[in-house]
């Protein structure tokens, strides 16, 4: 079922793999459970690198620095600036009613429920991966496969985008009073 | 992997961080030599002949400073913010080619640390990463005007960061790589981008002015307003880091800016060397050139820094976000244009 | 002639708010003339005086350390007589006055002499009134251009007779040129 890797023969890159995994993951949890908003912001922001390590891993060096520039430069960057103006202290911790805390609680182990039923049940993907003798690291091929074969999909999430800013200008703007 | 390979790359990291770090510890002292012409005086001059071993003593003196430490819960982040700085302004010349290729023991041997495919989409991404040393720096030390500057540099280099990348579009379209050394080889002789794309070559500069966070951008430590900015409670060698890592960043964007636009190691006449003195003679003459076009862009940094005084800070988000921005996709749109006039006079049907 | 329109110096000029063209707008033409202006001054001649090694020259008219002089004999010029401390608007200068002795003939010009003379440099404002109260051309603070060196204690400041009094050699040299002349 679960397959445990051998660790005395262990690849370099299973190596790799299970180190960056761990961080991932410790960071993600300390992420949600450490106190301070503005080091759960930080170890969010060390964990989307570890992400970006796994990309690298998968020898998508295009995903991975995309990965860098956008999540860890920019929104990271714009959620700690946030949260550095914010200034938020203990006193003015928003307390939720008792009846959202079960909610919470109860939906999450419904999700952790059907995840481990999903991993047990799946079966992992044996066979080789098909060479294609095209090289996806680089961007001339990702390029032409982006706008040639996957064309409509890639303009629909420019115009995605585009409907954003639209609605975030729209929502900043100050209305006019009118006299 | 033979470990030819090995040593012959790890001999360039050496030799480019050592260059690097030369050429910051010189830059603090070019720019005190400007700043003095520049206003009628002579500079530092007792340290050595002509004041040369001026950055010795200024490290010296930093080392012996007395460490001090604000008062804060945060100690880790606040060694973490210099150190940051520190790596990012160094790890960026990985991807800089330093000349074409020598042709010794046999073997050409490129000077380029690591020919990836997506070295300017790499810079970006550490130009990206270099803003969280000063963040968090500037939000460890417990400080208000530190803060101040922190969250200033984060908004100007986000903000720029964008107008930046857009203009780099325009120049992308035309060159058709990421790689920096086939950007590099594309402009051979004096076929330099520059001539291409001044208006692209012009916002590229503005941005990368904000980006290392000079004058007339300096917001993040405006001493007129902030004391001295996100560097407010540092002392000793971390604020020797701080301001380390902002002439090895100065260092860094001239070189980015002389290869982009200003042919790199190219000059008139590389061919015409090559064939007659031979690749390693031509190459070596390259390498100074390239040198040459960064020092003058780092005396342009400087010459900058003491003609035009300070934006304020909403002009300088005007300039970004209502001017830079808009212009650069309008050099988008002509770059395109101009790259498909063929097609598109075959379509109007001329 | 209206007050508008006079103007001392000829420079002057109309301040005009009217709306930029689009060039001067760009300011792109103004950057560039300010960066021309720069660094013309960057091969312009340095202002600098090395201090140690150059010293600027003093004005004839300095007025530093003061000094009570000698005369060719080598005798003290100053006898005592107050108008100096009563010119003083700093009240700056003490004294005390005795009577010189017959031996004492070579050392003091006049029956009587200071027997303690004391300056506060602390007080002192160098404004040389002294220097023109004195009827017997004792003291000068032109003479020494000597700046008064800087001390940790207030005491060090008060200077006596000790450093005040032309030395002897000085005023053997001045006789010397004196007789050449």
């Amino acid at each position: 079922m679960i397959h445990i890797p051998d660790f005395a023969h262990a690849s370099t890159v299973q190596i790799i793999f299970c180190f960056l995994a761990f961080i991932t993951l410790l960071t993600a949890f300390l992420a949600i459970f450490s106190r301070n908003p503005i080091h759960s912001a930080l170890y969010l922001v060390i964990s989307f690198f570890s992400i970006a390590g796994h990309y690298l891993l998968l020898n998508s060096q295009f995903l991975a620095i995309v990965h860098v520039i956008v999540y860890s430069g920019a929104i990271m960057i714009l959620f700690l600036f946030t949260i550095m103006l914010m200034n938020l202290n203990k006193q003015n911790e928003v307390h939720k009613p008792r009846i959202t805390r079960l909610g919470a609680i109860v939906s999450f182990c419904l999700i952790c429920i059907v995840l481990i039923m999903i991993f047990i049940n799946s079966k992992p993907i044996e066979g080789e991966y098909i060479a294609t003798g095209e090289d996806y690291q680089s961007i001339n091929v990702l390029g032409r496969v982006l706008l040639n074969e996957y064309m409509v999909p890639f303009e629909f999430a420019s115009i995605l985008l585009l409907t954003a800013m639209i609605g975030v200008v729209l929502l900043s703007k100050k209305e006019k009073t009118e006299k | 992997m033979d470990s030819t390979i090995i040593i012959e790359k790890s001999v360039i990291i050496l030799v480019v961080f050592a260059i690097t770090m030369v050429m910051a510890m010189y830059s603090t002292l070019a720019e005190r030599k400007i700043a003095a012409w520049l206003q009628d005086r002579v500079g530092p001059n007792r340290a050595g002949k002509g004041g040369i071993l001026q950055p010795l003593a200024d490290g010296l003196k930093l080392f012996s400073k007395e460490e001090f430490e604000p008062d804060t819960p945060n100690r880790f982040l606040f060694f973490t913010g210099p150190a940051i700085a520190m790596s990012t302004a160094l790890m960026t010349s990985a991807v800089i080619p330093w000349g074409d290729k020598f042709h010794l023991f046999g073997r050409d041997i490129i000077l380029q640390a690591s020919n990836i495919d997506n070295a300017l989409l790499y810079i970006f991404a550490i130009l990206s990463i270099g803003v969280y040393g000063i963040m968090i720096g500037g939000w460890a030390s417990n400080n208000k005007f530190s803060l101040m500057g922190a969250v200033r540099a984060g908004s100007q280099m986000v903000s720029y960061e964008i107008a930046m990348g857009l203009s780099m579009i325009a120049l992308l379209m035309m060159t058709g790589t990421l790689s920096l050394r086939e950007i590099s080889l594309q402009q051979e002789g004096m076929q330099w981008n520059v001539f291409y794309q001044p208006l692209s070559f012009l916002i590229f500069l503005i941005c990368s002015f904000a980006e290392t966070n000079r004058t007339p951008f300096d917001l993040a430590e405006c001493e007129s307003e902030l004391i001295g900015g996100y560097h407010t409670e540092y002392s000793s060698m971390k604020m020797g880091f701080y301001l380390f890592a902002e002439y090895a960043s100065m260092f860094i964007s001239s070189t980015i800016l002389a290869v982009l636009f200003f042919g790199g190691y190219n000059y008139p006449g590389i061919s015409w060397a090559v064939e007659n003195w031979g690749v390693n003679i031509a190459n070596l003459i390259g390498i100074g050139v390239l040198f040459a076009k960064i020092c003058f862009f780092i005396f342009f940094y400087m010459w900058v820094r003491w003609t035009i005084p300070r934006f304020r800070y909403d002009q300088l988000m005007n300039l970004g976000w209502k001017i830079l921005i808009p212009l650069s996709i309008v050099n988008i749109m002509i770059t395109g244009i101009v790259i498909l006039r063929h097609e598109i006079a075959v379509f109007l049907g001329f | 002639m209206s007050i508008e329109t006079i103007s001392l110096s000829g420079r002057k000029v109309q301040v005009s708010n009217k709306e930029m063209t689009f060039l001067e707008r760009l300011y792109l033409v103004a950057i560039v003339k300010g960066l021309l202006i720069t660094l013309k001054h960057l091969f312009s001649r340095k202002v600098t005086i090395q201090y140690p090694e150059q010293v600027r020259t003093m004005s004839p008219v300095y007025r530093g350390q003061h000094m009570l002089k000698r005369d060719e004999q080598g005798r003290e010029n100053c006898t005592a007589c107050g108008l100096c401390a009563l010119s003083c608007p700093a009240e700056a200068i003490t004294m005390k006055a005795a009577e010189r002795k017959a031996n004492e003939k070579h050392l003091y010009r006049e029956e009587k002499y200071a027997e303690i003379y004391e300056i506060n440099m602390l007080r002192c404002i160098f404004c040389g009134l002294c220097e023109e109260a004195c009827p017997k051309d004792a003291i000068y603070l032109t003479t020494s251009k000597v700046l008064v060196p800087s001390s940790y204690e207030r005491e060090d400041f008060i200077f006596g007779k000790d450093k005040l009094v032309m030395p002897l050699e000085m005023a053997m040299k001045n006789a010397q040129l004196n007789n050449a002349n």
